[in-house]
């Protein structure tokens, strides 16, 4: 065995590969709960691919067969109806769990020097993950599939001069019709996800290279030769790491956090298996009562409510009476969030040694954005509208205050070592 | 290498022609990648012109023929509703219809080729749901308005000819489709006096 392990070796890297990114890794002994939703994004991921091939092989991509056939699927395959809940309940998870994620790095500044690529790498896998979602919800083609995807579509005519044209161009049809219904499948099953996989591969490797920050914020890499030998970590890294550095406060990846996010990972299986047995129409908010009924391009459901996740982002689109601002306002929402490493002057990561209008604006920030994304799936009203500004002008606002006060912030001493 | 005789200004040409050569053949293939998105034949021929026989609709009664897919409004206005009409002007976004929200031949009080016939296409120019008739209930929504139209979705109005109220979310009125009338009783939807 040893001898053919080495054979490959010569070939392909392959335990050099493992013990540089797992065996070998050196991860901050101070992770907390909060550096699991990673973990378990990818094992979402896993699910929607595996899922969703399964999905396709009785899934018929057309104007005419599509809501028929996810019915079939429900009703008339085997299993159909878990592979199809692993699937609905893993899109609405997926963003549960990268909201989660995002929401990390956002509280311990791991968007900071020097993470800012691996941060717009995440920023690019959650836009590509919107336009899967979006794309997604079209396929069951029932009646909210159609008209959010009208909604949405529509709002590229805000654009002045080509808008008309472009959003025929998007749909193939003057129309949403199957012609748009088979080019989302397309993209849904096939370019999208490919370009997924390979922004989280990317995303992980730009992780590798700067290496994983921690709840203090503090730097685990030191300058070589600057730690004395008793205090350096005991356990045994790549000499990618070692060459450059001396390591402190770490423990290799692999067994010890494959073994906590294993822990994890059975924890949200719990949870998730509740809600996809129990409760897989997330109370109406996972699958929506209109699309239970097949797409009718006459009839507009009542209330069109986008999916929750997309919650936060309409209602910023919605608060705004001018069409084409609100637009921009709404793209200009997520690309705020792209240029947040840009936003922070500050040097300091966490915090925990951060001053307390810094608290204070990320509790902001956090309450703002989950008002926006409740209010985005109510009915619009005058108090609802009102509200849907205020949050609007709290979510903008947190990257203008942390512009300001982060150049000449009050913050406290950052500890040598990790405290815990 | 380095002792490699090297002309570099013909080694910059050669490097520069081929990437130019390179990005046509690029553009070249982008062309029918992005043109297979357009319409087919098909999606085309599909979106044909409509017939409406309009001798069959009663005064004040509204149908929904459809057009492309979409909902067109054909409603026989009243002559109470014609005079209402020029009324409220100043409750309005765009009394004269100065956005191309119609075709020229429609640019007038009425926004179409017959004052008693409104045609439009039901889709609010929000974000595309459908607004509802009102007929003699619509003080509810506008005070000292009889008739009119309101969505449902975000609360946009319109009045008997499309035209969009101030302080709602829809920007623009009503769009009027081209249409025309080849007899004294026939709509033709999708065409232009005269065309075709």
């Amino acid at each position: 065995m040893n001898s053919f392990m080495a054979w490959i070796e010569k070939r392909l890297p392959f335990m050099d590969a493992m013990n540089k990114h797992a065996i070998q890794y050196p991860a901050p002994k101070n992770f907390n709960f909060w550096y699991v939703f990673g973990v378990l994004a990818t094992v979402i991921l896993v699910n929607q691919i595996l899922t969703g091939v399964w999905l396709t092989m009785n899934y018929e991509p057309s104007g005419d067969g599509a809501f028929a056939s996810i019915e079939y699927i429900m009703r008339d395959v085997d299993y159909g109806w878990l592979l199809r809940y692993m699937h609905s309940t893993g899109a609405s998870a997926f963003f549960i769990v990268i909201y989660l994620h995002m929401f990390r790095g956002v509280i311990y500044g791991s968007y900071q020097k020097p993470r800012e690529l691996l941060w717009i790498f995440g920023m690019l896998i959650y836009l590509v993950l919107m336009a899967e979602a979006f794309m997604g919800y079209l396929l069951p083609w029932g009646n909210m599939s159609y008209w959010g995807a009208q909604v949405i579509i529509s709002l590229f005519g805000a654009i002045p001069v080509i808008g008309e044209e472009l959003t025929i161009w998007i749909k193939g049809d003057y129309v949403i019709s199957g012609a748009t219904l088979n080019r989302f499948f397309a993209l849904h099953v096939i370019a999208l996800p490919l370009v997924l996989v390979i922004l989280v591969f990317l995303h992980i490797l730009a992780l590798h290279e700067v290496g994983s920050n921690n709840p203090d914020g503090t730097n685990i890499k030191k300058p070589k030769g600057s730690v004395k030998p008793e205090e350096l970590s005991k356990f045994t890294f790549h000499e990618q790491y070692t060459k450059k550095y001396d390591i402190v406060d770490a423990i290799p990846f692999h067994p010890y956090y494959t073994v906590k996010d294993l822990v994890a990972i059975v924890i949200f299986l719990i949870l998730f298996s509740w809600v996809m047995f129990f409760a897989p129409e997330g109370g109406g908010y996972f699958l929506e009562a209109p699309n239970f009924t097949p797409a009718n391009g006459l009839k507009t459901p009542e209330h069109i409510a986008p999916v929750w996740y997309f919650g936060p982002f309409y209602t910023v689109l919605r608060v705004i009476p001018e069409k084409l601002i609100g637009m921009i306002a709404m793209f200009a929402a997520i690309g705020m969030l792209f240029a947040l490493p840009w936003f922070d002057r500050g040097v300091v990561r966490s915090f925990r040694y951060r001053s307390k209008i810094h608290l204070f604006n990320l509790t902001q920030f956090a309450v703002c954005f989950v008002a926006l994304g409740v209010l985005g799936t109510m009915p619009a009203s005058d108090l609802a509208n009102l509200a849907g500004r205020i949050a609007t002008f709290g979510y903008f606002g947190f990257f203008v205050a942390l512009w300001i006060y982060s150049k000449n912030e009050r913050t406290k001493p950052v500890p040598e070592r990790v405290t815990g | 290498m380095s002792n490699v005789p090297v002309n570099n200004g013909r080694r910059r040409f050669l490097t520069a022609a081929t990437s130019v050569v390179g990005g046509v053949g690029v553009i070249g293939v982008a062309v029918p990648f992005i043109g297979s998105w357009n319409p087919s034949a098909r999606a085309k021929a599909a979106g044909a012109p409509v017939e409406v026989d309009v001798s069959k609709i009663e005064p004040g009664q509204m149908i929904r023929a459809e057009w492309r897919g979409k909902p067109v409004y054909v409603i026989r206005r009243t002559e109470e509703v014609i005079n209402a009409l020029p009324k409220h002007d100043d409750l309005l976004r765009d009394p004269e219809s100065k956005e191309a929200q119609q075709p020229t031949y429609a640019t007038n009080g009425y926004r179409s080729i017959k004052p008693e016939f409104m045609v439009a296409l039901g889709v609010c120019t929000h974000l595309g749901c459908a607004p509802t008739h009102h007929k003699g209930d619509f003080e509810e929504f506008v005070t000292g308005v009889k008739n009119g139209f309101f969505c449902p979705c975000h609360g946009s109005k319109f009045d008997m000819a499309g035209r969009v109220f101030q302080g709602v979310p829809a920007p623009l009125n009503l769009v009027v489709p081209d249409h025309s009338f080849p007899t004294e009783n026939t709509l033709l939807i999708g065409v232009a006096p005269g065309e075709a």
